[in-house]
């Protein structure tokens, strides 16, 4: 998969299509990979990686990288294609300047999910598709890939790329049976003070590094409220407890119908704070109150909180489920 | 309990002058109606209005002045906005003074030498606690020459000081020079860069200089031509700054902090530093 | 030396906490070790580290400075600093307990940082010597060695038993608290984990990364160089490097206005944030380039520089395994170590 991918680049850098090739860098261990830009063969040669562990979501990048001068290559996994096409679709990604090649994708092996399950000193992974093979300091281990998944992936929604020039490997499906709710269910069918509970728990680790804003495809704001010294919301660090809430709160809301659910913030949060989950809420509601709904799926449908018709639910929704009682 | 520093000391604002369109100058005292603190020229405080913010101004006001401290400042964000709205005996915070000041007690730098001041609109604020600490212990320093510059008069800071004081001041030369013609101003035109060539100052001198960036980049390039050497010419530096004493990691100029090192440098000084200013 | 059987841990803990609050790191929902107040049934983590560093029990992320209370045209000055209780922290690594003395160095020096020198003055450092390191430690690289650690007192988990030695005297006031639970022991269990220590230490993958450059190289030629920007290149400008970071230091002062008085807090602020240095006048970092250059240049040369040459970084590695795009210094250090 990786030689097909570089030979393609240098195809399309040789050819004059494209001046410019995003994607993965190897790191200090096999598994660390970094976004990169790449110019040359040479370049592409010596760090170029296209692996079971290249995780980072490239689509949010091309809002700086569409704006300059030439063509670039992108390479997306069908998840971030379906950022990918959000984005395009907000008029953030300049699509004419973007050459996107779709990769196949079978999930990503996140290091950190490794990690959890006791083993230490990881000096290098690798990925045959089945199983993963890990090298640490105290012994060798080998792990099925499917329990080395990042949440992202381990709840993977879709293997099918919803916006590319060409394709390399296969294309999937949209996975129907994505279990992808399951644990929202269960947050559902808690009580408010369990809810409440679980939430504090999980938020009250954070650290405002903003490391999931910052990360998300959908968080593409030139100024961002929680930056504006005059909302009054812009501490870099929560006030009180309510304030380190409504951070993720408001966030989620402003990405309501827009986050394609592609789960970086997840992925990189220092503090292993589930956020994903308030995402996929507003999601499933979504789904439940306006119809399915896939933010990305496509570039031209109306997101049903921008839209207005006449079957839309009433906004008393909250009393009818119950909610003033 | 150990003293400090970041707990700051309330100041009475006894007078508002206002000297430019965007310009005012503050006097300050303490609660007890005396001077809050003592400082050298060149040093800074730390002025707030709670609520709104802190921030760091050059003390204006010459130490030799026994009574009260004095602020120019002008308006240009949140907190500034907020200062010039308020009115005589009002309250506000003062901690300070930070910074090292010019090297006024010097005598290979300053003291008994010849002075040339170069300012640029409110750049002249800093300078005017030297100006004034020189007009007091004229004793100890040479000829002073002084070259102001503003967009138009109305610009000038201190203007009434100026003409009154400065210009009465035995061996002090006052050259002020606004950016375009205007009705009522006889003076010369022309940007300051320009007006110090001009006067082809001579090189024994020590050279003090504020001003906006593109001010001093211009001016310090004449200089040099003229002969003048990096150690001669100091200025002061400004930049974002929250603890004013070389903790909270804001204000550094590659290994220099502007609040604690600084605000003043000398060129050759600069010119071993990144220009991330 | 001392030793106790390690099933006595929780007496021990129970002894300490009677007398001073405690903290261990325990391992909490997310199945990852943060630094918990000791109460019965908290037990002490098997992790090598806590995701968050110790800093905070020094530095802790926000800090009320003083409140203010304005009435007409006056203000009043509230000063609330209170004298803090005594505390231990237990299992401190020897990474962090080097980043309190980096910490030191900033806030202990004159102007002294009073926050700051009264949580240190009350503070018990017990540390716990490493056994398994982890792929991305390089504390070695600093001079740290995790088999002996500094701090007020040092333990080594070895053998079935908890060995203990006081290296100050509230080290030695700590172990004299715990006293009726110790026994005096030889010291062979410890040099001997130790030794097999070491040798873990010496294949560890960052073990010999080559810090040189960083000084004997000019300041501006550094400050200058082409590498920056393709390090950077990836960067997405959050403040998780900092934050976990045992030895970032900036903060932000702000006031919040509760609607009965003002509250003068600070708080952790980042470098790699782009309102660090904005002013109303401009800024002088406008990209993330320039952002994230200030950050390393600090750690590597501007701390040095100010600090006999001392690097503001412990390697204790939370950068690598945090970062969103897997940037860090051992890669910066790395990429200029190459060109030498």
């Amino acid at each position: 998969m990786q030689e097909a991918v570089i030979n393609r680049a240098k195809e399309l850098l040789a050819d004059g299509t494209v001046n410019r090739v995003a994607g993965w860098k190897t790191g200090e261990f096999s598994f660390d990979t970094t976004p990169a830009v790449f110019t040359s063969a040479e370049e592409l040669d010596a760090d170029f990686v296209y692996n079971d562990f290249c995780a980072p979501n490239l689509s949010k990048y091309l809002v700086k990288e569409s704006r300059k001068e030439g063509k670039l290559l992108v390479f997306l996994k069908p998840c971030d294609t379906y950022s990918f096409n959000q984005l395009v679709k907000e008029h953030r990604i300049l699509r004419e300047n973007v050459y996107v090649i779709g990769v196949e994708c079978t999930g990503k092996v996140d290091a950190e999910t490794v990690k959890l399950k006791g083993i230490k000193g990881i000096t290098s992974m690798e990925s045959d598709g089945e199983n993963v093979t890990i090298h640490t300091l105290y012994g060798n281990k080998v792990l099925p890939k499917s329990e080395t998944l990042g949440t992202k992936c381990a709840t993977c929604k879709s293997k099918k790329h919803v916006a590319y020039d060409e394709l390399i490997g296969n294309d999937g499906e949209v996975d129907e049976e994505s279990k992808r709710f399951e644990v929202v269910e269960k947050l559902e069918a808690m009580t408010p003070d369990e809810r409440y509970e679980f939430w504090r728990g999980e938020l009250s680790r954070c650290i405002r590094c903003n490391a999931c804003r910052n990360v998300c495809p959908a968080c593409t704001c030139e100024s961002c409220v929680f930056d504006n010294p005059d909302s009054g919301i812009a501490q870099k660090a929560a006030a009180d407890s309510f304030e380190e809430n409504m951070f993720h709160i408001i966030r989620a809301f402003h990405v309501t119908g827009r986050c394609t659910d592609c789960g970086e913030c997840t992925r990189v949060c220092p503090q292993n704070i589930p956020l994903h989950l308030l995402n996929r809420k507003y999601i499933k509601d979504i789904n439940k109150f306006y119809g399915d709904f896939q933010a990305g799926a496509d570039t031209i449908s109306k997101a049903p909180l921008n839209d207005y018709t006449f079957g839309d639910c009433e906004p008393s929704i909250v009393y009818s489920r119950g909610g003033n009682e | 309990m150990l003293n400090e520093t970041l707990i700051p000391k309330v100041g009475v604002i006894t007078d508002i002058r206002i000297d430019t369109p965007d310009v005012k100058t503050f006097r300050v005292v303490g609660t007890d109606g005396k001077k809050l603190f003592e400082h050298i020229p060149g040093q800074c405080a730390m002025v707030s209005v709670p609520g709104v913010g802190e921030g760091m101004f050059s003390i204006t006001s010459s130490p030799t002045n026994t009574e009260f401290m004095e602020f120019s400042i002008k308006r240009c964000g949140c907190l500034t906005t907020v200062l010039h709205a308020l009115e005589e005996g009002q309250q506000i915070t003062v901690r300070g003074p930070y910074g090292n000041g010019f090297p006024v007690e010097d005598p290979e730098k300053l003291k008994g030498k010849d002075l040339l001041f170069v300012a640029g609109g409110i750049g002249l604020a800093p300078l005017r606690s030297v100006i004034n600490y020189v007009r007091d212990k004229r004793e100890n320093y040479g000829k002073v020459q002084i070259v102001y510059g503003s967009r138009s008069k109305d610009d000038l800071v201190d203007y009434k000081e100026i003409l009154d004081e400065w210009m009465a001041t035995p061996d002090f030369d006052v050259y002020l020079t606004i950016d375009r013609e205007q009705e009522g101003w006889d003076g010369h035109v022309g940007f300051v860069p320009n007006y110090v060539k001009e006067l082809t100052p001579d090189l024994g001198k020590t050279v003090l200089m504020c001003g906006p960036p593109v001010m001093i980049k211009f001016t310090l390039a004449g200089l040099k031509e003229l002969g003048f050497k990096e150690t001669q010419v100091f200025t002061t530096m400004e930049l974002r700054m929250k603890c004013a004493i070389g903790k909270c990691g804001r204000c550094n100029i590659g290994n220099k902090y502007v609040c604690k090192d600084g605000p003043v440098f000398s060129f050759d000084q600069l010119s071993e530093l990144p220009s991330e200013y | 030396m001392f030793r106790l059987p390690v099933e006595r841990l929780d007496e021990l803990f129970a002894m300490v906490s009677a007398a001073q609050t405690l903290y261990i790191p325990a391992d909490g929902k997310d199945s990852r070790a943060h630094y918990t107040k000791w109460e019965e049934g908290i037990k002490l983590s098997n992790a090598l580290n806590t995701v968050r560093s110790a800093k905070d029990f020094f530095f802790p992320q926000t800090t009320n400075l003083c409140d203010f209370n304005k009435k007409d045209k006056e203000i009043e000055i509230i000063d609330n600093r209170t004298e803090s209780e005594d505390f231990v922290v237990f299992g401190v690594r020897a990474c962090d307990t080097r980043s309190f003395t980096i910490l030191d160095k900033v806030f202990l020096v004159d102007p002294v940082d009073s926050y700051y020198a009264t949580r240190r003055e009350h503070g018990t450092v017990v540390t716990l010597a490493c056994t398994e390191p982890e792929e991305t430690c390089f504390c070695g690289v600093f001079g740290i060695d995790a088999a002996s650690p500094e701090g007020d007192a040092a333990c080594w988990i070895a053998d079935g038993y908890l060995y203990i030695t006081a290296n100050t005297e509230k080290g030695e006031k700590f172990i004299s608290l715990v006293s009726s639970l110790l026994e005096e022991s030889s010291d062979e269990a410890v040099e001997a984990q130790k030794k097999a220590t070491a040798e873990i230490m010496s294949r560890l993958p960052f073990n010999d990364i080559d810090t040189s450059y960083f000084r004997k190289n000019t300041l501006l030629e550094i400050f200058n160089s082409d590498h920056w920007k393709k390090l950077s290149e990836a960067c997405i400008g959050c403040g998780t490097c900092t934050f976990v970071c045992p030895t970032c230091q900036c903060y932000d002062i702000k006031d919040y206005d509760t609607g009965c008085g003002i509250k003068r807090y600070r708080t952790w602020d980042s470098c790699m944030y782009s309102d660090f240095t904005k002013t109303a006048g401009g800024n002088p970092r406008t990209s993330q380039v320039e952002r994230f250059r200030q950050r390393f240049m600090h750690k590597l040369v501007y701390f040095p520089d100010n600090n006999n040459e001392e690097f503001g970084c412990v390697g204790c590695g939370r950068c690598i395994s945090r970062c969103p795009i897997s940037m860090n210094i051992v890669k910066v250090i790395k990429t200029f170590g190459e060109v030498q």
